[in-house]
C-alpha cells in the first residue's frame, strides 16, 4: 500500500505519465470489448477477418454506416480498427515477453557461467546486433514467407539481443555479491542459485528497457505490415490497413483530400498506441529507476 | 591510439564472417532451386537451374556452400539481381550514392536541431520551453516514418503539388543519363550545380525535402534526448559551480565551458546516427519511391531475390559495423580514460 502510494506521488507530479496510463487504458479497453464495440457479423469464421460490404475498388468516406468509412474492397475500417487494437496488443506483448525471456535467459546464462558458454552466446549477440533491426526482420520474414505469426518470430529475433548484453553485465555484478556466496555455501544448486537470487536481482534494467522499447516493436511490427509482409488484406491489423491506403494518396480530381480517412484513422491509432506506451515506459523508469529522475 | 585501432579493426573481419554465416544460415530454410538464383546472372540461365543445383553443391551441407560463396564473393562476383535488373555490385554502385545523398542532407540538420533544442532544454529545464520540446520529440518517435510519410505525400504532394516523390523528374532523368552529363561525386544535387544545371540541381534538391524532413522528425528525438541529459549533467558539476561563483555569465558557462563537455556523448554518438539513417531509410525510401538501398533492400526480399536480399544486407551490415567502429575510436579520441584501460 505504501508502496502503491509512492508509486501514485511520482505519477501525480508527471502529466505526461498519466497521458500514457490512460492512453493504454484506453486501448485496453477498447481490444477488450471488441466484441461489444464492433460485433462479428452473423456466420463469420474470424472475427480478425473485417466484413466487406461490396468489392468496389474505391474508398468510401465516413458515413452512418460506415463511422470511419471504408478502404479499398469496401473493408470497413471502424471495425477493422476495434479488432486491430487487440492485434496490435497481441503483437506488443507476446514479442516483448518472448524476446525479454530469450534474452534474460541466455544473458543470464553468459554471465552466471562465464567460460566458452560466455564467448559462444556473446559472439552470437554480437553478429545479430551487427544488423540493423528492420534489415534483418525484412530478411527473416521474407525467407520465412509473409504472415503475422512470422512477423512477429522476426522482431523477436532481432529485439532479444539487446536484452541479452544487459542482462549478461547486470548477472556479472551481482553474481560477486554476498549473498551469491551465501547461498553456494548453503548448498543451493547452480540453478537454484540463478534463478532464485541472481536473475530476480538483476531483471530490472532488462524490465526498464523493455517497457521503453515497446514502442518501438510495435513501429517495426507495424512497419513490416505496410511493406505487405505480415497478414493478409482484410485482416484486422493497424500496419495492414495503412498499407491500404497507400494508393489513395492523391485523393480524387478536384478533391485531394478526399480519401483522408484511409490513412489518417488507422494513422493516429498507431501514433497514440506507440505514444502511449513510450510515455509508460518513461514512467516505469521513473518508478524502477529513481536514479535517472 | 593506433594500437587500439588496430585491434578493433582486426574484429571486423570476424564479425563479417559472422553476418555472412548468419545469413547463409538463414537462406537454407529455402529450397535449392530458389537459391540456385544466386548463381545466374543472366535471366535466359533460368532454364538450367539443375545444372546450377550441381554446380554449386546446393544440396550439400552448408559449410561447404558457404565456402564456395565465400570463393565468389572473394572474386567480386555477388551473383545478379533481378529486382535492379542487374548484377548486384551494379546495383550498389547505383543506388548507394542515392540513399547517401539522402542521408547527407539529413544528418547535418538533425545534428543541429537536435544539439539546439537539447541544449534549450536542459538550460530551460521544467520551463515551457523544455515541456514543448521535449512532447515534440517524443511524438516523433512515436510516429511511424510510413504514417508521417503518407501524411506530408497527401498535403505536399497531393494537395499543393510542390514536392513529387521519387528522384528526379523525367526531364532530369534525360539529362543526368545523357552523354552530356559529367558524373563527379554520384551526389546528384552537387553534379547537377557542378555540370552548371540549376534547374536539375534544383529539381533534385526538391526530391529530396519531404523524405528528409520525414526523417529529421523521426530521428531527432533520440540526439535531443541524449544532449539534453548530457547537458544537464554537466550544469550541476564543480566546475560550472566555480565558473558561476567567478562571476562568469550564464552564457558563457554554457557555451564555453558546459556544451564542449556536454557534447562528448553527442559526438560518439553522431556517427551511430548518421549510419541509422543510412539503415532507417528502408521505409522512407520506400514510401516516397526514392531509388536507394533501402528501397531496392524491400523490393528484393519481396520478391524472394536472393542475390539482391544478400547484397543489400551485407551492404547495410558492413555500414553497421564501421560505425561502431568509428563511433568506438571516436569516444576513445575525445575521452582519454578509455584509452588509458587499453
Amino acid at each position: 500500500m505504501q508502496r502503491l502510494r509512492g508509486i501514485w506521488k511520482t505519477l501525480r507530479r508527471k502529466p505526461m505519465s498519466l497521458l500514457g496510463f490512460a492512453l493504454i487504458g484506453f486501448f485496453f479497453v477498447v481490444a477488450v470489448a471488441a466484441p461489444v464495440l464492433a460485433p462479428p457479423p452473423v456466420g463469420s469464421r474470424d472475427p480478425y477477418i473485417i466484413p466487406q460490404s461490396g468489392y468496389s475498388p474505391d474508398p468510401v468516406r465516413p458515413s452512418k454506416e460506415h463511422w470511419f468509412g471504408t478502404t479499398e474492397q469496401q473493408y470497413d475500417l471502424y471495425y477493422g480498427m476495434v479488432w486491430g487494437t487487440r492485434t496490435a496488443f497481441r503483437v506488443a506483448v507476446k514479442v516483448v515477453a518472448t524476446s525479454v525471456l530469450i534474452g534474460v535467459l541466455l544473458g543470464g546464462a553468459a554471465g552466471f557461467y562465464g567460460g566458452w558458454v560466455d564467448e559462444v552466446i556473446m559472439r552470437f549477440t554480437d553478429v545479430v546486433l551487427a544488423f540493423p533491426d528492420l534489415v534483418l526482420a525484412v530478411v527473416i520474414v521474407a525467407i520465412l514467407g509473409p504472415s503475422l505469426d512470422h512477423v512477429m518470430y522476426s522482431v523477436m529475433a532481432v529485439s532479444w539481443p539487446s536484452y541479452a548484453r544487459l542482462m549478461r553485465g547486470d548477472v556479472l555484478s551481482v553474481k560477486e555479491r554476498d549473498f551469491v556466496a551465501a547461498a553456494r555455501s548453503l548448498g543451493a544448486s547452480d540453478s537454484r542459485i540463478l534463478f532464485r537470487h541472481i536473475i530476480p536481482n538483476s531483471i530490472y534494467p532488462v524490465l526498464v528497457v523493455a517497457s521503453l522499447s515497446t514502442g518501438s516493436v510495435v513501429i517495426t511490427a507495424a512497419a513490416l505490415s505496410f511493406l505487405g509482409l505480415g497478414a493478409p488484406v482484410g485482416y484486422a491489423d493497424w500496419g495492414q490497413l495503412i498499407s491500404l491506403s497507400r494508393n489513395w494518396i492523391m485523393g480524387a480530381s478536384g478533391s485531394p483530400f478526399a480519401y483522408w480517412h484511409t490513412i489518417f484513422i488507422p494513422g493516429i491509432a498507431i501514433f497514440l498506441f506507440v505514444l502511449g506506451w513510450n510515455l509508460l515506459g518513461d514512467a516505469v523508469r521513473d518508478i524502477l529507476d529513481p536514479r535517472q529522475k | 591510439m593506433v594500437k587500439y585501432v588496430l585491434k578493433r579493426l582486426a574484429f571486423l573481419p570476424l564479425v563479417m564472417f559472422g553476418v555472412t554465416f548468419l545469413l547463409f544460415f538463414l537462406l537454407q530454410f529455402l529450397s535449392p532451386e530458389m537459391r540456385a538464383s544466386l548463381y545466374v546472372k543472366d535471366p535466359r540461365q533460368l532454364s538450367q537451374l539443375d545444372a546450377v543445383i550441381e554446380k554449386y553443391g546446393l544440396r550439400k551441407p552448408m559449410p561447404v556452400q558457404y565456402g564456395i560463396w565465400l570463393k565468389q564473393v572473394a572474386h567480386g562476383d555477388l551473383g545478379y539481381s533481378e529486382t535492379a535488373k542487374m548484377p548486384v555490385a551494379d546495383a550498389i554502385r547505383a543506388f548507394f550514392p542515392a540513399t547517401f545523398e539522402l542521408t547527407l542532407v539529413t544528418f547535418f540538420p538533425i545534428l543541429i536541431v537536435g544539439v539546439f533544442f537539447g541544449v534549450l532544454s536542459a538550460v530551460y529545464r521544467d520551463r515551457l520551453l523544455d515541456h514543448v520540446t521535449r512532447f515534440v520529440a517524443i511524438t516523433g518517435y512515436s510516429l511511424p516514418s510510413f504514417v508521417l510519410g503518407l501524411l506530408l505525400l497527401m498535403v505536399f504532394y497531393g494537395h499543393l503539388h510542390w514536392f513529387p516523390p521519387g528522384r528526379y523528374t523525367l526531364d532530369t532523368d534525360m539529362l543526368v543519363h545523357g552523354s552530356a552529363f559529367h558524373h563527379y561525386t554520384g551526389l546528384l544535387s552537387l553534379d547537377c550545380a557542378l555540370n552548371g544545371d540549376w534547374a536539375a540541381c534544383g529539381d533534385v534538391l526538391k526530391h529530396l525535402v519531404l523524405p528528409a524532413a520525414t526523417l529529421l522528425y523521426i530521428s531527432v528525438a533520440l540526439l535531443l534526448r541524449i544532449t539534453r541529459s548530457s547537458m544537464l549533467e554537466e550544469l550541476t558539476k564543480d566546475y560550472v559551480r566555480t565558473a558561476r561563483a567567478k562571476g562568469l555569465p550564464e552564457r558563457t558557462i554554457i557555451r564555453k565551458h558546459a556544451l564542449a563537455n556536454a557534447l562528448i556523448p553527442v559526438v560518439t554518438l553522431s556517427s551511430l546516427l548518421f549510419i541509422g539513417l543510412l539503415g532507417g531509410v528502408v521505409i522512407t525510401e520506400t514510401v516516397f519511391d526514392f531509388p536507394g538501398i533501402g528501397r531496392w533492400g524491400v523490393q528484393a526480399a519481396q520478391q524472394l531475390d536472393i542475390p539482391g536480399v544478400l547484397g543489400s544486407t551485407l551492404l547495410a551490415a558492413t555500414l553497421f559495423v564501421l560505425a561502431n567502429l568509428i563511433s568506438d575510436i571516436l569516444y576513445a579520441v575525445v575521452d582519454p580514460r578509455i584509452r588509458v584501460g587499453n
